[in-house]
């Protein structure tokens, strides 16, 4: 009776582990894969971006990037608090504009943040591309990226292409990246 | 007995009293330490980030229009999930993180109790006081204690 008491335990104990050596494992790979987006556009190659749906703002809808197969797209992460993410606005808003019409779809995820003052931002600066909201900034981490503003291109086959840019980018960058994602083939 | 029963009763009354009183009406210092700053994981108390700071605003905001700390932090929550809490709610999935440390401690200090009844049990029962060694040490076997007296001799010698 002791020994299957003993044998009972142990096979728990072991379980227990095994449980949180998985859940380690799995929040280890989480982050890994975040962290690898970048290093292999840096390499040269073009990886998929993490599937995730987002709520939209106004909190009526979802938005998936798979929603936007076949049009190029601009990732921009950003919070009504960073500063250099006022800079970047109208510039997304500008390209949005002029480029829509060839396939450009600019999506604006705003995380970490509170919802009434990302309205405010959009209002203030009068954007009209589509906006998520992510308040406890879970895309974050599934991208890798680590603070705000950073931005990512989709190209039209779905993969990211260009550069990952960490901060505030210029209008050149902006352009090179957007056209790199807009000359992608649709596959 | 009664002495020790009726301040344990006063102590749990006044700390319910200060609980409730700090439940109606929250201070900012208070919610800064229960609270976790998004960006960079520390409480609240500690940084000095915008949203941190943003964060402080919609507090004194919201203890000003007369706001419980729950609904405050509810309001927080809803905002930027429950992360946002420095301490895991007591419901559903995040009441592991309290029982599974207390469960913890009662299986660490059961087994120690085990352990223990266990090993006084296994002890090898002795027959009477065993002779006590010259510095206090356990006796010496005869053989090995007649080898040193011949080899002390020997020196001596």
């Amino acid at each position: 009776m002791a020994r299957r008491a003993k044998l009972t335990l142990q096979a728990a104990a072991i379980l227990v582990i095994a449980l949180l050596v998985t859940l380690l494992g799995w929040k280890v790979a989480e982050q890994e894969e975040g962290r690898g987006l970048s290093a292999a556009l840096e390499r040269g190659e073009r990886p998929h971006p993490p599937k995730l749906t987002f709520e939209t703002l106004d909190g009526d809808d979802t938005i998936s990037l798979a929603d936007y197969r076949g049009k190029a797209v601009v990732l921009n992460f950003w919070a009504s608090w960073c500063q250099p993410c006022k800079t970047e606005a109208p510039m997304l808003q500008e390209a949005w504009e002029r480029y829509r019409d060839d396939g450009l779809v600019v999506l604006g995820i705003d995380a970490q943040d509170f919802r009434v003052d990302a309205e405010r931002f959009v209002e203030r600066y009068g954007l009209t591309y589509p906006i998520a909201y992510d308040g406890n900034g879970k895309s974050l981490g599934r991208f890798g990226n680590t603070g705000f503003p950073e931005t990512w291109f989709v190209g039209r086959d779905g993969r990211l292409v260009g550069e990952h840019i960490i901060g505030e980018f210029d209008a050149e960058q902006l352009e090179e990246n957007v056209q790199a994602a807009l000359d992608t083939p649709v596959r | 007995m009664r002495r020790a029963l009726v301040v344990g009763v006063l102590l749990s009354l006044v700390l319910a009293a200060a609980a409730g009183a700090s439940e109606q009406k929250p201070t900012l210092s208070e919610l800064e330490r229960e609270l976790i700053c998004p960006t960079c994981q520390t409480t609240l108390e500690l940084s000095n980030a915008p949203v941190a700071e943003r964060m402080r605003s919609f507090i004194r905001a919201r203890i000003a229009a007369g706001d419980t700390k729950s609904e405050i932090k509810a309001a927080l929550v809803e905002q930027f999930g429950e992360s946002v809490l420095a301490a895991p709610p007591k419901k559903g999935f995040n009441l592991l993180a309290w029982v599974l440390p207390l469960a913890g401690a009662a299986l660490a200090l059961g087994l120690l109790a085990f352990a223990l009844v266990r090993w006084s049990r296994t002890r090898p029962e002795t027959t009477g006081p065993a002779p006590a060694s010259a510095n206090g040490g356990p006796p010496l076997d005869p053989e090995l204690e007649r080898r040193l007296d011949e080899e002390l001799a020997r020196y001596d010698g």
